[in-house]
């Protein structure tokens, strides 16, 4: 499963981008960008800064729209007028660098906040579930603390819950771990891992080569907004087919 | 560390000058009183006595003073909101004319505005078939509200501005809606921070509430000066004023204080 | 030219009913424009004095001796909790009769435009007090050690150092508080200083023209504090240091 140069599943990629393009006033941050990812996988986009891969995953929950190109969430166009939002927002979850918790609520508030007033479900098996998704990420007791409260690692974890409550299919990942300090960096990919390890589709912008090489299913190398090269993590990392990629891989590694 | 030490020098600072001020109205009034009697004529009745047997009628028009700053600052406060509120909008007109009317709003002097609503507002307003009085001191409660509207809509403004716009996209990330985002997620942030100044447009307001004399509006000041020139004692001048001048202090004062202890609070926890 | 100016704005009234008097008659339009140098001098003269009180004031409240201290901060307390009418009016009719002299050519007493200068300046000054102080403050204390550090005397560092760095940081607030003077200009109208609302108000009870006259002040006071922000704000991109903020420490 592991081994193959271009992964083809049995069923149809959950999330497909084909040719997108986009620029911000003169600046053009994607070049006709086409990659896919099949349900279950985990996919880590990686590159120097400026290349483009945080606008990618906001291209993909409609955070910042294209200007050309397509991009399919399990089966459903994203760059249409009449996308209905809410709907693609409870297929793909997202979680920032900066975790963005509201803090003016307590851990366990961020993560009902959602699943309560955009899907209208029903406070007590919200709550339950919310207090489920805090045991899930190891922050158990911490329920009522204030972000403000919680190390940065455990408001990446309350971050991740949150998204988690809105059940997606897919979790978009962008650079979590670049704002922590290095101990509280490995408790964050743990709990990516056993996401991933459940099932869950992720696509991850990171720095962490050694979590890309050992979760990744595909690596995407991204420069100047142009998948240069991708491939499972064994074979990009050891055999770059690109001079750039070479470049890039030995500045990293 | 520094920003806390200049707050609490701020607050002390004030804590110090309170009995000074207070000390200082007093001697000022104090001082009026022989000042005053070198100048009465005998027979006349002494300067507290007098003071006091006005007061009544000061007072009441104080009251009214008063009331209007409650009412500007009701209508002020929630039309500013709301034009705050516009002025953030992604619908560009919305946007744009709600900075028109602020900017508009703020840089007419609060004096011409109310003249404006004198003279522009109809003298009572018909409702189908009722009629309903419109007296002047409304009119001039329009004009303030008007002016508070304007200071209010740019504090709400900057409020909102002030939340990071990660805030912003991860709610939408999670799917909220803008006005859902906006309620629940941005306003309650920035609410505790818009305080302090909003108090103080609420001081700037009572003490513009005055000038509605200037139009005829029986409040404290047209009051004094009826008292004044019923009394006919030009050494009353300077105690009639003082105690005006006292009771605006009282009233206001306090509120000063209060303010700068919520800022010293919320720029703490900031 | 002029004349033909003249001649649509009477045009307009015949047309459309709106009156304005000032473009097209003589007296009314020479009323206007003396009110509105007066608001222009009044103005003025309130800026200069009220930074100089500010200036004193602030200079003043930082020295040792516990009396003038306590003194600015009574003085700025009182100013800043009582209504600017009600200090306009006690200023000259309280002051003003005290400070009346008999002559040999009669009585003199400081005019009412006199006694608006002083009652503004007075009332704006209390709060350019706290705004010199705050930005004064708002200098990080490193930097002021670092110039004692190499040297500068107390007194060279507050000239070279910390003055230029507080009026970069006092400008919005100072802005701010010079366009709200201009805007009071407008109470002297209740001492009858003929200034451009008072003038507009004798216009208006001549012509009957009220409409028309509000919103020419309207629009002028809007058109000069427009141009007042305007200038400020350029005054302060061209005083930016890049990169430094009041809002990050240094």
């Amino acid at each position: 499963m592991k081994g193959q140069l271009m992964p083809e599943s049995p069923s149809a990629p959950i999330v497909s981008l084909r040719d997108v393009r986009k620029s911000f006033g003169s600046l053009l941050v994607l070049d006709g960008v086409s990659l896919d990812v099949a349900q279950g996988e985990v996919a880590c986009i990686i590159g120097p800064s400026g290349s483009g891969k945080s606008t990618i995953l906001r291209c993909i929950n409609a955070l910042v729209p294209i200007d050309s190109g397509s991009i399919t969430v399990e089966g459903q166009e994203v760059n249409r007028p009449d996308l209905d939002k809410l709907a693609l927002r409870r297929k793909v979850g997202m979680v920032f660098q900066q975790y963005n918790l509201f803090p003016h609520r307590t851990a366990l508030q961020n993560v009902m906040m959602a699943p309560i007033h955009v899907l209208k479900q029903d406070r007590k098996t919200v709550e339950e579930r919310a207090r489920a998704l805090i045991a899930k990420v190891r922050l158990e007791g911490k329920e009522d603390a204030y972000p403000g409260e919680l190390s940065g690692g455990q408001q990446q974890r309350v971050a991740i819950a949150r998204s988690l409550a809105m059940n997606p299919q897919v979790m978009l990942f962008d650079e979590v771990t670049a704002a922590l300090d290095p101990e509280t960096v490995k408790e964050v990919l743990v709990t990516i891992r056993e996401l991933a390890e459940d099932g869950m589709t992720c696509i991850i912008v990171t720095h962490e080569m050694g979590f890309a090489r050992e979760l990744a299913r595909n690596i995407y190398f991204i420069d100047k907004g142009v998948i240069v090269e991708h491939g499972p993590p064994a074979t990009l990392f050891a055999n770059p087919r690109h001079e750039r990629t070479r470049a890039f891989l030995d500045q990293i590694l | 560390m520094t920003s806390s030490t200049q707050n609490t020098s701020s607050a002390a600072w004030l804590a110090r000058v309170t009995p000074v001020a207070i000390m200082a109205t007093l001697v000022a009034m104090a001082v009026s009183i022989p000042l005053t009697h070198a100048f009465a004529a005998p027979g006349d009745p002494g300067v507290i006595a007098t003071l006091l047997r006005w007061t009544p009628v000061i007072a009441t028009g104080f009251g009214l003073n008063l009331i209007m700053s409650f009412v500007a600052v009701i209508l002020g406060t929630a039309s500013g909101a709301l034009l705050g509120i516009a002025q953030i909008s992604t619908i560009g007109w919305v946007r744009k004319s709600a900075f028109l009317f602020t900017e508009f709003f703020r840089n007419a002097p609060t004096l011409v505005l109310l003249f404006f609503c004198m003279f522009l507002l109809p003298f009572e307003i018909t409702i189908g078939d009722t009629t309903i009085p419109f007296p002047p001191w409304m009119k001039a409660v329009v004009g303030l509200a008007l002016s508070k509207m304007a200071y209010v809509s740019e504090i709400v403004r900057g409020g909102l501005q002030s939340i990071p716009s990660t805030q912003w996209e991860a709610a939408e990330a999670l799917g909220f809606s803008r006005w859902d985002t906006l309620w629940r997620i941005i306003i309650p942030q920035c609410v505790k921070r818009m305080l302090p100044p909003w108090m103080n447009t609420y001081a700037i307001l009572i003490m513009s509430t005055p000038l509605a004399s200037v139009l005829g509006v029986h409040e404290g000041l047209t009051m004094t000066r009826g008292a004044i020139s019923a009394e006919g004692r030009p050494e009353m001048l300077a105690p009639f004023y003082l105690y005006l001048l006292a009771m605006f202090f009282i009233y206001t004062y306090p509120i000063s204080l209060w303010t700068i202890r919520l800022e010293r609070r919320y720029a703490v926890q900031g | 030219m002029w004349l033909a100016i003249e001649e649509w704005f009477r045009w307009l009234y015949d047309a459309a009913g709106i009156n304005l008097t000032i473009f097209y008659d003589e007296y009314d339009r020479s009323r206007f424009l003396r009110g509105v140098r007066l608001t222009f001098e009044l103005s003025l003269a309130c800026i200069v004095a009220s930074v100089i009180i500010g200036l004193v004031g602030a200079w003043l409240q930082g020295s040792r001796f516990r009396v003038t201290n306590a003194l600015v901060r009574g003085y700025v307390a009182l100013f800043r909790n009582t209504p600017p009418i009600v200090q306009l009016f006690f200023f000259f009719f309280v002051l003003g009769g005290i400070f009346t002299f008999q002559t040999d050519s009669g009585t003199w007493r400081l005019s009412n435009f006199a006694w608006a200068i002083i009652s503004l300046s007075f009332y704006y000054g209390s709060f350019n007090i706290e705004i010199f102080r705050a930005s004064v403050e708002a200098v990080p204390r490193a930097t002021v050690q670092a110039a004692e550090a190499l040297g500068y005397t107390r007194l060279k560092a507050y000239i070279y150092v910390v003055l230029p760095l507080a009026f970069r940081f006092s400008i919005p607030s100072l802005g701010n508080n010079l366009v709200s003077l201009v805007k009071a200009t407008s109470l002297a109208y209740a001492i009858a200083v003929p200034e451009v609302l008072y003038v507009s108000a004798e216009i208006w009870s001549d012509q009957l023209n009220v409409p028309e006259m509000m919103w020419t002040l309207l629009i002028f006071y809007v058109g000069i504090v427009g141009l007042m922000v305007y200038g400020l704000r350029k005054l302060e991109r061209r005083l930016e240091i890049p990169g430094y903020s009041i809002g990050r420490a240094g």
